[in-house]
């Protein structure tokens, strides 16, 4: 029994290991590109020794390119900005308007329910590319061309469908006469729904708005076509990096790591809320 | 001195469901409550009994009729504002609160000073010995404690009506008998009108003042324990109240000099017409064919007219319960002495017109109970 064991044991280091490699080395080799001139980089065979530079991280901060064909402008940190404006304002509004939205279609069945449920999921089904031409003609009729709302509200197609079909699913589990016996002591619809249903999905809300936050982040081609250099994201502002002269893998490399940073962060600290939030759980004791 | 707490006029509750045909869980039901009145809802699963608690709650809406409750007409407010007190089957703790703060947020809306709201807490945990588990947390506690906790979050408020949903299901027997009875004692000292719903006649028969029987959605009688037993308004309750259950059968009846009933391959119960009363003639009508049924408490064993096969026979400790082959089916008999009979014997026993129910074969409706017409 002990020898079987001690095998699984080793076997599973080492598939464990094998996968974190797998999925790691080319976030350490992102990394490691980040501190290296484009000549280092592109040297064979690769090196893992070089002399680290910060010349990547300067001209991304600095929005100075310089390369053979001269000094370029290109407006990252801009990007960064417009990217963490874009999605978390888009995934506040999502949360606003979709955990209630969530909450309805768990908690109260109404004509044509299922069928607005699965109509807001199908906006996920439809490629973009699909909805960008004829959107792109709508927002240039009615001026929402090259604006921030304009870009949240198409974000909206991919952050609310998550957020409601996430959330419903939280709300659902929640058995209703928890609700009705905060409800029955003499308190209303919406302090039950704030005080009671809410903080018991809040693990699931945190999860859809993280994922929806990513998912948002992640976005290129609606900023692409909607929006010019100004408001575009990083996903789009990195395209600046493919230059006359030759593609600055240095600077992709840098722009990648302060890109992921963010994301990476908060889906860092969520996890351990979302641990939390679900150990507590056993709503049905 | 009627004072009417409660009174359900008239209440339908109809389920539509989508792509389906809708169901009529409760209809047309009428049933008054009077202040601090015990009713208990007993019916099997599916009755209609907890929809019509979940009606006079407010989780449900009323499909037609109207409910008051303390001379306001509540079918339209939202649960809050109906003044009642709920505990809830599935208990509904609230997870991320200590069993004290879920019964202390019932009260936290009814503006008590803390120091009562305390005193509140601590009395209805000792009622429902919960006392030592005040500061654990629903998730770490049994389902009998949860239970218990979710009672006292009702039992705490001060409210117009209590319902209570199956109240004590999950606890052992012997906390059970204890509760029912300090339960019920505190119902009847606060006169507190309360309606609670169960499956178990036992529980019912303890606790509540008054048994709605229900079945299919339609109430099928009000009344006190006593009643249920000896006058059963129809044939699903006589065979539904009583353990064990009434035994019926078919017979037809001859009447002229006497009055005949034959149970065919069975037994032939004849009277002379002087020894039934009018008024029982008279329910009987000209109907050629009626269902008898007789409690087990009320076939006489040893001696009488009849002869029966033992199937079984069960001392049960302070009593026998005898099944016999009596026209093709069981009939229980239960004596209150050991009856020496074994199985395959042949026993005789007697039934006496005064314990003889009679029903309509296509209403079920009873038509008399002994000497006395329904």
């Amino acid at each position: 029994m002990e020898h079987t064991s001690r095998l699984e044991r080793i076997i599973r280091i080492v598939l464990v290991a094998l996968i974190l490699i797998f999925f790691l080395f080319p976030i350490f080799w992102i990394f490691l590109m980040s501190f290296q001139t484009n000549e280092d980089i592109l040297r064979i065979p690769p090196s893992p020794f070089f002399t680290p530079t910060i010349s990547n991280y300067q001209a991304l901060i600095t929005g100075k390119l310089v390369s053979a064909a001269g000094t370029l402008d290109i407006p990252f940190m801009r990007n960064l900005w417009n990217s963490v404006l874009l999605s978390s304002v888009s995934v506040v509004i999502a949360l606003i308007l979709g955990v209630p939205a969530a909450y309805a279609f768990a908690r109260f069945k109404f004509r044509l329910g299922e069928d607005i449920a699965f109509t807001l999921l199908s906006f996920r089904f439809a490629p973009p590319l699909l909805v960008l031409l004829p959107l792109s003609l709508y927002f240039q009729e009615i001026g929402l061309t090259d604006t921030y709302a304009g870009l949240i509200w198409v974000y909206q197609l991919i952050a609310l469908p998550l957020i409601l079909w996430i959330v419903r699913g939280y709300f659902e589990d929640i058995s209703p006469d928890i609700e009705y016996a905060y409800r029955i002591g003499g308190h209303s619809w919406w302090r039950t729904f704030t005080r009671i249903a809410v903080p018991l999905a809040g693990p699931g809300i945190a999860a859809a708005g993280l994922l929806a936050f990513i998912f948002c982040w992640n976005n290129f081609v609606f900023a692409l076509i909607l929006a010019s250099a100004d408001k575009q994201p990083v996903t789009v502002g990195s395209l600046a990096f493919v230059t006359a002269s030759g593609i600055q893998y240095g600077q992709i490399a840098a722009a990648i790591v302060l890109s992921v940073t963010p994301t990476l962060a908060i889906a860092l600290y969520a996890q351990r809320y979302l641990v939390e939030g679900l150990s507590l759980g056993a709503v049905k004791g | 001195m009627s004072d009417i707490v409660l009174s359900i006029d008239n209440v339908d509750k109809i389920y539509q469901r989508r792509g389906k045909s809708p169901v009529h869980a409760v209809k047309s039901l009428d049933m008054a409550v009077e202040k601090g009145e015990i009713v208990a809802l007993l019916g099997s699963s599916g009755c209609g009994k907890t929809s019509t608690l979940r009606m006079i709650a407010g989780f449900e809406d009323v499909s037609n009729g109207a409910i008051h409750l303390a001379g306001r007409r509540i079918e339209h407010l939202p649960p809050a504002k109906r003044n009642v007190a709920m505990a809830f089957e599935g208990y509904s703790l609230y997870p991320p609160l200590t069993v004290r703060d879920n019964i202390a947020f019932a009260l936290k809306s009814s503006n008590l000073h803390s120091a009562e709201v305390v005193r509140a807490v601590a009395d209805v945990a000792a009622l429902v010995e919960i006392d030592a588990i005040l500061d654990r947390y629903p998730s770490s506690i049994s389902g009998g404690q949860q239970q218990r906790a979710s009672l006292a979050r009702a039992l705490v408020r001060r409210a117009d009506l209590y319902l209570l949903d199956e109240p004590m299901g999950q606890l052992e027997p012997q906390l059970r008998a204890v509760l029912r009875g300090r339960l019920k004692s505190l119902l009847a000292d606060r006169r507190m009108t309360s309606i609670f719903v169960t499956h178990d006649q036992t529980e019912a028969n303890a606790l509540a003042d008054r048994i709605a029987v229900m079945e299919g959605g339609v109430l099928q009688q009000f009344a006190n324990q006593k009643e249920l037993k000896e006058r059963p308004a129809n044939l699903f309750v006589a065979t539904f109240i009583g353990e064990p259950p009434m035994n019926v059968f078919d017979a037809d009846v001859a009447s002229a000099d006497h009055v005949c009933f034959t149970i065919a391959n069975g037994p032939k119960l004849d009277f002379a017409a002087s020894e039934i009363p009018e008024a029982v003639r008279n329910a009987i009508g000209g109907r050629k064919q009626v269902v008898v049924g007789v409690r087990p408490h009320s076939v006489k064993i040893g001696g009488g007219r009849h002869e029966a096969r033992v199937v079984s026979n069960q001392w049960l400790g302070d009593q026998s319960h005898l099944a016999m082959d009596v026209a093709g089916k069981l009939m229980v008999a239960v004596s209150h002495a050991p009856v020496p009979a074994k199985a395959g014997e042949t026993l005789r026993y007697q039934i006496n017109l005064s314990s003889l129910h009679l029903f309509d074969v296509a209403s079920g409706a009873a038509l008399s109970h002994g000497l006395e017409a329904a």
